[in-house]
């Protein structure tokens, strides 16, 4: 298994590597230079001297082939570069900055998605068609349909305006400095629940739909047949035969989640004003700020193919059929 | 029309005497005792891109330090050119040479007093090939300063050059700091840029949370006086909806309205009660950008027929629910420049089509459109993306040429693709745009023939040789008499020509928490004075250290 995931990892490099010129590629055919935005588009003031001065910092005046070639070079020995963006800060200083708010909220995310849709999905499938069944499609359709940024304003207005229960958005309020430190934890804490429900509940639809499916598949097998005719208990047989089985497609779905864990969405960020991933990288292609994209790119590609293979290592520890054959053979 | 909005950069302020139609408050601001403490909590809709306004050029950037530095000049409420880090000056009547006194009282944040070495460093850092900023081009005409004694500075310009004064309005940066960052070329790099900006504004930089917030604190050693209000918060807040929440929910205290939530959402008691609200016209034009090398708009009577047909009246309510003044030319009503002595075009469709007809458009076919040797006449009006105004301005005008006869085909793209592949390109018919205008009336670069190569902005390609003319000695007069005489003059050839179709010049709304007193709003704006406003004590709603 070991020699296995080795050669994972070594085919890997140049699926990286592929990724990487595609995307360089393609990015530099959108119209529109960092230096543009810099140099003011529309600025009657602006000169093309000054136009011309960024695109050397930048070396935009080199060809595509040589900026790919210098990039990948300071890849190599983990320098991201810097900013395109006006304020020229060191890529990964920016990125670091970011990614813990949104790893937290994205974490929490899923956290409870996974907590609520299990039971949920199982809940619904074993009672198929009952009532419940009936209320959680009714509500995963809603779920679905509801746009975030609706959802979003509209709890701001209930549970920020209204009743002023909570913040409306932020990280933290102005005064945090002077609180205390279980207060500001608090404070801290209130800020985020209003974002988290936001993110949940068009998460939640999609996650009990598939938990509700693949039980339904499970609990039709012989298996779970011969498990009652042996005349074990209903939850033992949903609980431990049933389900064990039925949690095998949830763990790709949520290996292939994980490298959307640093992504971040970009509405709820910016609605709520939450300095994180999304609102980084939606900045950075409107300014065209290549080495942000690239650099966020690069990250969410290598955890993309490293989820892919634990989640296919994980296969192999929850479901006893699939076994890794090492050493070429196939 | 993000483009609008940078091109108002170092022009985020603007030109004339105000008369008291120009701008206007909601309720008179209440008096109160002048006290100190407290803190105004502003938004800012993006994220900034650094602390030295110099070299960066976006309108947030120098929102977020405005407060903070300080130039030689400034402008008073009617934007007149008044004193500021210079207690006078002594400008030659040929405009050639300048001389200017420093006030000995100012000292930089960290205690170090302004001298002219400072200036001197300025014009500097401002020339410096190394440098990348967006306003070189200011200081072009520069000769050369030096310094005569410690608090004198004398300027030599290369030519008669109207700006003369006006250029030192740029912020003023501490030699003793960032000598060594200019001359590296590395001045993003300097802490003064991110952590730690020096100036000798009336507030000081507390603290920087990228993408979260932006903290100055007030000055008590400022020249003219500590400020009132002990600090300033900007919060960044990328959504427009949630300012305007924040604001309903108290969060913040000062916020720009659209003109729905002026007209419409914030009309109830409660609201009118925590809250001032402000209008004056903003310093940004609105217009129909027809391109010249299309012989169709190569036709002054098409123009003429289009600003006819095209009812302003009409447009500035149903875009702008009326918070919006014509335009007839590119400078402000209300402006010293503005010349309201021009030909007009009030909507009258009958004579459009009539000047239609005088161009050979005569005939109609099926579908009711005019043809002329064959063609019928349609084009495609392009917008960018995300422009409400933009795409609802682009639907009236659509509807009101149909009347005349002409077609419209209205195309929504991304801005960059907008500006790079068809606006800079000249790879267009028509265009609804805005142009942002400086606190100066030259437009050299708006107007002049020689402006229109790729990548300038005179992208209608309108060629007049008497504009031409006046433009050049525009540039060249600094007595304001004989420069308005020269844009008057200017104003009734672009009013006759109609080289873009002049439409209207959009109001700004700022919202202000009521408990803050000493705001006089002016054809500036309200912002010019932050460190005179006030809470009085009773009122306080942050405690101060």
């Amino acid at each position: 298994m070991l020699w296995y995931a080795l050669r994972r990892l070594v085919l890997a490099l140049p699926l990286l590597l592929g990724i990487t010129f595609i995307t360089f590629a393609v990015i530099h055919l959108a119209p529109g230079e960092p230096v543009d935005l810099q140099a003011g588009d529309l600025n009657a003031k602006s000169s093309a001297q000054a136009r011309q001065l960024l695109r050397e910092m930048y070396g935009l005046d080199k060809p595509l082939a040589v900026q790919y070639w210098n990039w990948l070079g300071r890849l190599v020995r983990l320098d991201f570069g810097r900013s395109f963006a006006p304020d020229g800060r060191p890529v990964l200083q920016k990125i670091g900055e970011r990614l813990p708010v949104t790893l937290l909220l994205n974490i929490v995310e899923l956290l409870i998605i996974v907590a609520l849709s299990v039971p949920i999905g199982v809940y619904s499938a074993t009672r198929q068609y009952s009532t419940f069944d009936k209320i959680t499609t009714v509500f995963v359709f809603v779920g679905f349909a509801t746009p975030d940024f609706w959802l979003a304003l509209l709890l701001m207005i209930l549970f920020g305006i209204e009743l002023g229960w909570l913040p409306i958005s932020g990280l933290r309020s102005l005064n945090w400095e002077y609180l205390t430190f279980w207060r500001q934890q608090w404070d801290f804490l209130s800020h985020l629940i209003l974002p988290i429900l936001v993110a949940t509940f068009g998460g939640l639809a999609g996650f009990s739909r598939y938990m509700r499916q693949s039980m339904l598949e499970v609990v039709r097998q012989d298996y779970i047949q011969s498990a009652r005719a042996k005349g074990l208990a209903e939850g033992v047989v949903i609980g431990k035969h049933a389900l064990r089985n039925a949690l095998l497609p949830l763990v790709t779905i949520l290996g292939l989640s994980l490298p959307g864990l640093i992504g971040g969405s970009v509405i709820v960020e910016s609605i709520f004003a939450i300095p994180g991933m999304g609102q980084l990288m939606v900045q950075a292609v409107f300014e065209r700020d290549y080495p942000v994209i690239m650099g966020n790119l690069v990250i969410v590609a290598s955890l993309t193919l490293v989820a892919n293979l634990v989640a296919d290592l994980a296969y192999g520890l929850v479901d006893p059929r699939i076994r890794f054959v090492g050493r070429g053979r196939r | 029309m993000r483009g609008a909005l940078l091109a108002l950069l170092l022009a985020s302020a603007l030109a004339g005497c105000a008369t008291k139609e120009d701008f206007e408050v909601s309720a008179a601001p209440r008096d109160g005792d002048r006290a100190y403490g407290d803190t105004l909590i502003r938004a800012l809709p993006a994220n900034i891109s650094g602390l030295i306004p110099n070299i960066t050029g976006d309108k947030y950037s120098h929102d977020a330090v405005a407060l903070v530095y300080n130039g030689l000049i400034t402008h008073d409420k009617d934007t007149n050119i008044i004193p500021d880090l210079a207690a006078s000056w002594d400008l030659a009547p040929d405009c050639r040479e300048l001389t200017l006194k420093l006030r000995k009282d100012v000292r930089w944040h960290d205690g170090q007093p302004f001298t002219a070495d400072d200036v001197v460093f300025t014009y500097q850092l401002m020339t410096n090939p190394k440098t990348p900023s967006p306003y070189k081009d200011d200081f072009e005409d520069v000769a050369g300063v030096d310094v005569q004694d410690p608090l004198t500075v004398r300027v030599r310009y290369k030519q008669p050059f109207a700006n003369a004064l006006y250029i030192w309005g740029q912020s003023m940066l501490p030699k003793h700091l960032l000598d060594k960052y200019m001359r590296e070329g590395k001045l993003k790099e300097a802490p003064q840029n991110f952590t730690n900006p020096i100036g000798t504004g009336p507030y000081k930089f507390h603290e920087l949370r990228s993408g979260e917030k932006i903290v100055v604190v007030a000055n008590p050693d400022y020249y003219a006086g500590r400020p009132y209000i002990s600090r300033v918060v900007y919060r960044i807040i990328p959504s427009q909806a949630t300012i305007f929440l924040e604001l309903k929910a108290k969060g913040i205290d000062q916020a720009d309205l659209t003109a729905l939530q002026y007209q419409r959402q914030t009309d109830y008691p409660a609201f009118k009660k925590s809250y001032n609200k402000f209008r004056y016209a903003a310093n940004v034009y609105t217009y129909l950008g027809l391109n010249h090398q299309d012989p169709r708009f190569a036709d002054r009577r098409v123009r003429q027929a289009f600003a006819y047909a095209i009812n302003k009246k009409d447009l500035i309510e149903g875009v702008r629910l009326g918070m919006a003044r014509e335009a007839t030319g590119p400078y402000k009503p209300g402006s010293w420049v503005y010349n309201p002595k021009v030909r007009t075009y009030p909507y009258d469709p009958a004579r459009a089509k009539k000047l239609l007809a005088e161009a050979g458009w005569t005939s109609k076919n099926a579908d009711g459109l005019l043809v002329k040797d064959g063609q019928p006449f349609t084009f495609e009006l392009l917008i960018s993306q995300g422009s409400d105004e933009g795409r609802k301005s682009a639907e009236i005008i659509q509807a009101q040429l149909r009347e005349i006869g002409v077609g419209v085909e209205l195309r929504v793209l991304e801005w960059a693709t907008f500006l790079k592949e068809h606006i800079k390109k000249h790879r267009f018919a028509a265009a609804a745009m805005a142009w942002g205008v400086g606190l100066d009336p030259d437009q050299y670069s708006i107007w002049h023939s020689s402006q229109t190569g790729p990548d300038e902005f005179n992208f209608v390609s309108y060629k007049n040789a008497e504009v031409d003319s006046l433009l050049e000695q525009g540039r060249r007069t600094c007595k304001q008499a004989d420069r308005k005489r020269i844009y008057d003059r200017l104003q009734e050839i672009l009013a006759e020509d109609q080289p873009l179709i002049f439409l209207f010049f959009r109001d700004t709304m700022p919202a202000v928490s009521s408990r803050v007193r000493g705001i006089v709003p002016g054809a500036i704006g309200i912002d010019y004075n932050v460190n005179e406003w006030y809470v009085p004590k009773p009122l306080q709603l942050y405690m101060s250290e």
